[in-house]
């Protein structure tokens, strides 16, 4: 099979939580490089999607293809694509017992089968990356939460993976340590990862994100640029979900 | 002005400085403690004096006369200092056993509390609430008298379980492995294997760390041993090991190994009752760690395996590891209420040796420093245990 179709092919995904209908029919394609923002509101299963992408859901009917190859029962498959997409949760989930560095050369050290000393030195040049080189000796605890959170992204990236998933990054973060986050995310974007990101932070979306897509009761709603997205918006649900989140 | 507020620490007066308080109130602290020791040996021996008595230990020397009925081997004829020595092994065999079985009833139904069958979810609950709330002496004896002593048949009509394993009113008897023969020759494979294993694990360790590559050297160590115990087994003239069955003679079983009516009810009863709470910790261990914990493990393309033993286990067993430890000792202590079933272990001993020599002040000291031996070097292990998994990880 080949690449040329998109990176992520979702094709017509259905899922339900017993008799829960959560994703109701998703089709969307993303090419390489490309940053994708999913908004919508809460409960509209955005982050049910974005999850099935790397099976920590499963869907029960419809395509989903990351990178060529197709998301199935088949456990090899499943690993091949975890160790291609890397993901960042809103609650960080970083491992308590391990320092900031050993969260970020743990998976290298025991997947992708490096050396210790490369995978330390390849961690502390993530940490470089984003910013926080200083910290590396730190556990978990004793980092702000925007550390945290960069430490969190450093140690997806660990695994130099070709998709990047970000759910709702700075929702659990104080106001000041929002911004040192997303500026990691916009540098990120500019090298050329492929992103999608759950985010309610308009501004970033308007400036980094080559589509936005709009999710309401598990269905995609609308798909379009930021310009139009925000200026001209198709549907009545979206005019109303962007007048709430833009009032407040 | 301002100097005026700013005083320097040298012009605090010593009565006022938090660190030399510190100091004399631990100072104050022991000498009140010692002064309280020091007046009650001594009101100690003055009462003992007008008694007529004096502490001494060399009753330990005389015949005991009364028999114990399991254990090591053992004749009334032994000196009290045998017999205690027997009822103190008889305390860490129930307590060993105990905390073996205990362990695993608590793994069990603690991991059934959170299955998602409702009927082993409930099930599981039922047991930990009941058995909490009934006091251990009270099961003891429903064990004890209820279930062994009146349920259970007599040895004739004794209920025959799958393998060999007969409940009768006089006990349970069961197969057991004895050292046959040719168990010599292949102890030697044992010690060469341990020996070649240990090798191994080091060796493999080194290579390891000097590649700077993951692995357990636990399992390579492991398969080797079982490697050179298996071909030993094969390479040794007849069978290093033998089984012997209960078999029902004319008045009672002969052969296997037969648990006491006193030691199993105690047994089931201790393991039952420190199982409820040990099956608590387990669930809160496994319940403090979140469920992101293994989503951002398995994320990352860690194997199921390697999440267990990388992410999961090092933070449950912090937790559950000091609670775990402090069961642990309950069972050993609450295993003194052996001497309302009958079970000969160090109290019971004790008591009987006292009320036989009298020497209430010294049986009480022994008996109080035995356990006490036992608590400090499990506390003594668990603190290493902590300290090292700290070191790993903190
Ligand atoms: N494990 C689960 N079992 C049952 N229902 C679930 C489960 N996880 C999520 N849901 C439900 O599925 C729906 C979609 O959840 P999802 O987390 O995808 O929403 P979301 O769009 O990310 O919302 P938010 O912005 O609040 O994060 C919600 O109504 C939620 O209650
Ligand atoms: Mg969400």
């Amino acid at each position: 099979m080949t690449n040329d179709e998109g990176i992520i092919i979702y094709r017509d995904v259905h899922k339900w939580y017993g008799d829960f209908h959560v994703l109701r029919g998703i089709t969307f394609t993303m090419q390489k490089g490309e940053v994708v923002v999913i908004c919508g509101p809460s409960g509209s299963g955005k982050s049910t999607c974005i999850r099935t992408i790397n099976r920590l859901e499963e869907h029960q009917r419809g395509q989903i293809i990351v990178d060529g190859i197709e998301l199935t029962n088949d456990l090899r498959n499943i690993e091949a694509i975890r160790r291609e997409v890397g993901i960042v949760f809103q609650q960080f989930n970083l491992f308590p017992h391990l320092t900031a560095l050993q969260n970020v050369s743990l998976a290298p050290f025991w997947v992708l089968k490096m050396r210790k000393s490369k995978a330390e030195e390849a961690a502390m040049k993530l940490l470089e990356r984003v910013g926080i080189p200083e910290q590396a000796q730190k556990y978990p605890a004793q980092l702000s939460g925007g550390q945290q959170q960069r430490v969190a992204i450093a140690r997806a990236l660990a695994m130099t993976p070709k998709i990047m998933l970000f759910d709702e990054p700075t929702s659990a973060l104080d106001p000041e340590m929002i911004k040192e986050v997303l500026d990691v995310m916009r540098n990120l974007a500019r090298s050329g990862m492929t992103m999608i990101v759950i985010t309610h932070e308009m501004g970033f979306a308007r400036e980094v994100a080559d589509r936005i897509i709009f999710f309401d009761y598990g269905q995609l709603v609308e798909e379009n640029t930021p310009e139009e997205f925000f200026h001209n918006p198709k549907h009545e649900r979206t005019k109303l979900f962007l007048s709430q989140i833009l009032d407040y | 002005m301002l100097s005026k507020k700013v005083s320097s620490s040298h012009s605090v007066p010593f009565w006022r400085d938090v660190r030399v308080l510190r100091v004399m109130g631990q100072v104050v602290f022991l000498v009140i403690i010692a002064a309280g020791i020091l007046w009650l040996l001594n009101n100690l021996q003055v009462n003992l004096r007008a008694c007529g008595l004096r502490i001494s230990f060399n009753f330990l020397r005389n015949t005991a006369g009364f028999p114990i009925s399991e254990g090591l081997r053992y004749n009334p004829t032994d000196v009290h200092g045998y017999a205690f020595w027997v009822g103190i092994v008889n305390t860490i065999r129930i307590s060993l056993i105990g905390i073996a079985l205990t362990t695993i009833i608590g793994t069990v139904v603690g991991i059934a509390r959170l299955s998602s069958n409702w009927l082993v979810k409930k099930l599981a609950g039922l047991y930990v609430e009941v058995v909490r709330n009934i006091p251990l002496l009270v099961q003891l004896f429903f064990w004890y008298f209820a279930v062994m002593l009146t349920a259970l048949p007599m040895v004739k009509n004794s209920i025959r379980l799958p393998g060999s394993i007969y409940l009768t009113r006089r006990g349970v008897y069961l197969p057991w492995i004895t050292l046959a023969e040719s168990f010599g020759t292949w102890a030697w494979y044992i010690i060469g294997g341990l020996v070649v294993a240990i090798a191994v694990y080091v060796f493999r360790r080194i290579q390891l760390k000097r590649a700077e590559r993951p692995g357990f050297p636990i399992i390579w160590a492991g398969t080797i041993l079982i490697l050179i115990l298996g071909a030993g087994w094969f390479l040794t003239p007849g069978n290093p090991l033998a089984l012997t069955i209960p078999v029902l003679k004319r008045f009672n079983f002969e052969g296997g190994l037969w648990l006491s009516t006193s030691f199993t009810s105690l047994l089931i009863g201790l393991s039952v009752y420190t199982g409820a709470f040990i099956a608590e910790i387990v669930r809160a261990g496994i319940l403090a760690i979140s469920r992101g914990q293994t989503e951002a493990a398995r994320a990352v393309g860690l194997k199921k395996a390697h999440v267990l033993r990388l992410v999961v286990l090092p933070q449950a067993l912090r937790v559950i590891i000091p609670p775990l430890a402090s069961q642990y000792l309950n069972l050993t202590k609450n295993s003194s209420l052996a001497i309302l079933i009958g079970y000969y272990d160090l109290m019971n001993v004790g008591t009987t040796i006292f009320n036989q020599t009298g020497r209430a002040v010294e049986m009480i000291m022994l008996i109080m420093a035995s356990y006490l031996t036992m608590s400090l070097l499990t506390s003594l292990l668990m603190n290493y245990y902590n300290r090292r998994m700290k070191l790993v990880e903190r």
